[in-house]
This record gives structure tokens, sequence and C-alpha cells, in this order.
């Protein structure tokens, strides 16, 4: 645990009276490719340490680099996307910085000729409006190697005796994408950052670029954050006019809940020391997940300090007009337009959409529709026992070994009448236990609704016989009554029952 | 024409973790000083109609395919480190954040 000092902060809406908040993200993606950006060496999560590591990406004497040309084509299908424009020629840089987590002692990046610029991504907030964040640029870089801090007694880098490095992720392919500074959203910063990560990991699922899992890392965002004094609305000219103040840049937050949080930490921080006349240092700031505060990091290099000179190991990258038009074809409908219209096929309110969505769960129910659910059958249990289990566990609804096609057997099976939805949930406990499919769960377990209509007709006249007075009720017309008789009908059947089909034979008796 | 100052250098130094005695500030200030000199010379040759270049060959788009090829394996990839442990490489405590 960090020794957070406490710092002051001002109450939110406070803040937006005084001040017009400014942001800047910059998001690194990790590509989902099968290699490393400059080296064949494998990009397994979770491999052994040091196992996929070779000459090239561990910097050794004499090794050369070449580009991978799948990662080449998921950045321009990136910045397709993002709406920018495709560089014609552009070069690889070398950011010069002396760390360990970069055994090259430079990190190969791009620098002013990033290979997509200019583009734009519309964001959907809450409230059904959208806010346009311009992209200024969508650059090639690799990742870096990851360190475990040891010694000292927080196991944070201070303190810390000595590192132990992995170069496993050195050299995976890393698009950074970048924003112009977001102006105008005023107190929906906070909001419009989580929408635009949100809105981009979506896009990048979509593309089917990368694994995007903000928990695991392939998925970063940075924030900047500044303040600038309020004059006017948000939205108007004469804010517009007023100069950006000093940004702080909070690294590495991993989830959208922290994005946001983050944020709207940062902006009551900072109004603090303005209030007091003070300065804000432009440095790194880190987020605590636990403590929902950052704190101080370094100070900012400036961009000169990285000496960035042009890759002399590695040629310009030049995509021809043919290659970013046939790059072009392969670009999925856009995840907003594609959401209406699922959302139209599906026949679900704006409520339930939003469920879904914010479930994360689009993709899974497209699937198990495709697979032979129904649509409000596949909603059911991936935003219900699903999501709700997911969540208790802090984990995501694709981790849990569930897929659509044993969600769309499920759901055939109590269509078919073989389970009833209590039978159903058992089945899924199976599948979640590693049992099997939900037919083998369902068949090893003995699950299975009598449809002996016989067993039934006897459970529902032995029912009526115990239960006259209820009977009674039903025979002069109290309809409701016979939930008590269903209720008997189904212990008396072990759960093994069509509920409704109990129901139909009970009314048939008594009303018929 | 030097721009470069002792403090340049000495900034330099640091970034590059090269600790520099005095007396070899004032050297180097002098040395890279010349270095730069001479770059600018071809600067002036090299007018408005000549093309920066970054690289000797006229070649772009050189890349490989996207396919795994054996890598080092962690014994080999560690034998040349100093140190190890945990089968990771083990370097001296670092100041700054990462």
């Amino acid at each position: 645990m960090a020794t957070a000092v406490t710092e002051e902060v001002v109450d939110y809406d406070e803040v937006l009276e005084r001040y017009d908040p400014v942001m800047g993200l910059e998001v690194h993606v990790e590509l989902n490719t099968a290699t490393k950006m400059f080296c064949g060496c494998a990009t397994e999560f979770g491999a052994e340490p040091n196992s996929q590591v070779c000459p090239v990406c561990l910097g050794l004497p004499g090794a050369l680099p070449v580009v991978n040309d799948k990662a080449v084509e998921s950045a321009i299908r990136i910045g397709l996307a993002l709406n920018c424009e495709i560089a014609t020629w552009c070069r690889f840089a070398r950011k010069n910085y002396f760390y360990p987590d970069m055994p090259k002692n430079f990190q190969t990046s791009q620098y002013d000729e990033p290979i997509a610029f200019n583009g734009h991504l519309d964001v959907e907030l809450e409230d059904g409006t959208t806010y346009r964040v311009e992209i200024e640029r969508a650059h090639m870089e690799e990742d870096t190697g990851k360190s475990l801090h040891v010694g000292g007694s927080t196991g944070r880098i201070h303190g810390a005796e000595y590192s132990l490095v992995d170069y496993n992720r050195a050299g995976i392919p890393l698009i950074e994408i970048v924003t112009r500074p977001l102006t105008g959203a005023g107190g929906r910063a906070p909001e419009v950052a989580k929408a635009y990560v949100g809105a981009l990991r979506e896009l990048l699922r979509a593309l089917g670029v990368s694994d995007v899992k903000m928990e695991q890392g392939s998925l970063r965002c940075d924030a900047n954050v500044s303040l600038r004094p309020k004059v006017g609305d948000a939205t108007s000219e004469e804010q517009a006019a007023v100069p950006l103040g000093t940004r702080t840049e909070t690294k590495n937050v991993n989830s959208l809940r922290s994005v946001e949080r983050a944020v709207r930490y940062e902006i009551t921080r900072q109004a603090a020391i303005l209030d007091k006349g003070g300065k804000i240092t432009q440095e790194t700031r880190h987020w605590h997940e636990d403590t929902g505060v950052t704190t101080s990091g370094r100070e900012k290099s400036d961009a000169e300090d990285y000496r960035y000179f042009p890759e002399p190991d590695l040629v310009p990258v030049a995509p021809t007009r043919e290659t970013v038009d046939a790059l072009r074809r392969t670009l999925p409908e856009p995840p907003g337009e594609r959401r209406r219209r699922l959302q139209a096929d599906w026949g679900y309110s704006d409520l339930e959409m939003r469920d879904v969505m914010n479930a994360g769960a689009v993709e899974l129910i497209s699937e198990t529709v495709a697979a032979g659910a129904t649509p409000a059958g596949a909603r059911k249990w991936w935003t219900g026992e699903l999501a709700r289990r997911a969540n208790a566990e802090g984990r995501s609804v694709e981790d849990f070994g569930v897929t659509p096609t044993h969600i769309a057997e499920l759901d055939g099976l109590v269509r078919d009448g073989r389970l009833n939805d209590s039978m159903a949930r058992q089945v899924l406990e199976g599948v979640l236990a590693g049992e099997g499919t939900p037919t083998e769960v369902a068949d090893a377990r003995g699950l299975e609704l009598v449809q002996d209509d016989g067993a039934l007709e006897a459970a529902v006249d032995k029912v009526i016989e115990a239960n006259a007075d209820v009977a009674q009720k039903v025979r002069d017309g109290k309809v409701q009554a016979a939930g008590a008789l269903i209720g008997q009908v189904m212990k008396e059947m072990r759960g093994q029952a069509d509920a409704g089909k109990a129901r139909e034979i009970i009314l048939a008796k008594l009303t018929g | 024409m030097s721009a470069l100052s002792r403090d340049d250098v000495a900034h330099l130094a640091g970034l590059a973790r090269i600790d520099l005695s005095d007396a070899e500030l004032d050297r180097m200030s002098g040395e890279l000083g010349v270095i730069l000199d001479s770059v600018a010379k071809v600067q002036e040759v090299a007018a408005g109609d000549i093309e920066p270049m970054s690289h000797p060959l006229p070649l772009t788009n050189v890349t490989r395919p996207d396919v795994v090829r054996p890598s080092l394996g962690a014994a080999a990839a560690l034998a040349g480190a100093p140190q190890q442990d945990q089968q990771r490489f083990s370097v001296p405590r670092i100041l700054a954040e990462d």
C-alpha cells in the first residue's frame, strides 16, 4: 500500500462554478497478433516469464527488427475506423530513455509521422446525446517489459531494493490513440471520458484487432486533465478562447469506472490547488483504485528529452492506395449503427438494451441468437444470472467458460419443455462447474420434466383432494387461488414438472 | 556556431545515465560542439532541392508474416544476465516511478 498523502479536494459541483475542465485521453491497445511487432516471438498472455523473448526484443547486439505485416494492417484498420487519414509514407522513430523495462534503451515508436491522423469518434452519452471526440493520431509502437518490484516494505517502487523484469510483453504491438483536447464537456467530462473509452473498446472488439481486456492490460488509458477559468457556457466561444491550464497525466487507469472516477478526482484536486493561488505541476500521477485518489509520480519529461530520431533499422511504411481501400472494405458495421439495428431485430426496449450493453453482452447475445436462442432467452441468461455472478466475482462474463452455444442449447431445452426454469438454473451451475454441455449436465444430473401426463394428472388429483377448500375457491371463480395448488403439485412432482402444464390441468379439472 | 552549452551536455549526460566529471564536461562540450559544427556545414550544402534522408536504401514496406518463430527459451535468454531471480532479470532498484 502506498502511503498516499491525502490532498485537499473541492466539491465537484463547486468546481464547475469556477472552472472549465479539459481532457486529453491516450489509449494504448495491445494488438492480438500471434507475434510481436518486430520479431516472431509469441504474444501469449500469462506465459512463463522470459519464455517469449529473442535477440530482437531483448535488444541484443546485432539483432535487427522486421515489421509484422498484420500489425500494420490492424493499425490502418483502426485508423480507418476512427475516420482518420492514413499516411502514404511514414517512419518509425526511436524514443530514447533508460529504464529496465526496455532492454534496448529505446522504445520503437512513431513520432511526427503517425500511420493515422485527424480522425474522430462519435460517442453516445447516457442521455442519448452524442459527443464528438477528435482524434489527433494513432501510431504504432511496441509494449515494454513487466517489472516486479521486490524488497522494501511496500512492494511499490519506492523502497524497492531490486526489480525483476519479464520481457515477454516487450515488443508486443501497441497502437497508441491520442485525442485532441476534449473541450466543451463541462461537468460531463468524466462521463465523456468513460463513454469514449467504452466506445473505443467496442469498436476495437468489432474490428477484432485486440482482446481489449482492461483488467489484463490489453487496453490501457492515460487521462490528461487540466482546468481553466470558467467564463461562460462550456461550449461558448468565450470559453473556447481561454488558454488551457497546466495538465497532469494520470497513468494506467484500468477499468471504465476508474476512468470516470480518476478524471473526476483530478478535477477536484486541481481546483483545490488553484483556489489557493497555487500552480499545477506538470507530472504523471498514479491512480489508486482502492482509495480513489491519484498520487504524484515523476515530473513529465519534455518530448525533446526522449531525443526521438528516425529508426535506422526499419524502412518506411508506405501503404498503397489499393491496400488502404482493400482494408477499408474489411471494416465492420460501426458499433453504434449495429447496436440500433440489433435492438430493433431483437425487439428490446431501450432499458433492456442498456442492461445488455452495461453487461458487455451485445456480442455474446448476437452469437447466442445466431446459435438458435430466442433474443429474450439470450438476454435473460447473459444479463441475469451470468452478469450477476461476473459482478460479484469481479470477472468478465466471457471468462466463465460458458459459450453462446451453451446458452442457446440451454434456451432450447427450456423451449422444448425438457427443463423448467429452476432446472435450467441447475444445469447452468453444472456447465459453470465444467461438467459439460447443457444436455450432458441435464442427463448426468437426471434433470428432465416429467412428460408423462398421467403422472401429472395423478398428482393434480391428489392435491385437489387434499386441498378441497382451495379447490372449491377455484371452482367458485377465484382463479388466482390455483397458484397454491400449482405449488403443491410441483412439490409432489419434486420440481420435475412444467408449471404451465400443471396449471392447465388444474383449471381444466376445476373450471372446465 | 555551436549552440551546445556545458549545461546542455550535463543534461544529456543525465538522460543517458552517464556520470561525467567537471573536466569531462568541459572536454565533451568542446568535442560535441565541433561535431555539431561539422554537421551544420553539411546542412549548408544540402539545399532545399535535396530531400532529407534517413535511410540509405530506397526500400519501403519490408515486412514479415505474422507467424510465430521459436524464441530463445528462458534459460538461454537469462544466461547472460548478471543476476536473475524467479526466471526474471534482476536489476538494481529504480528511483523513478514507472
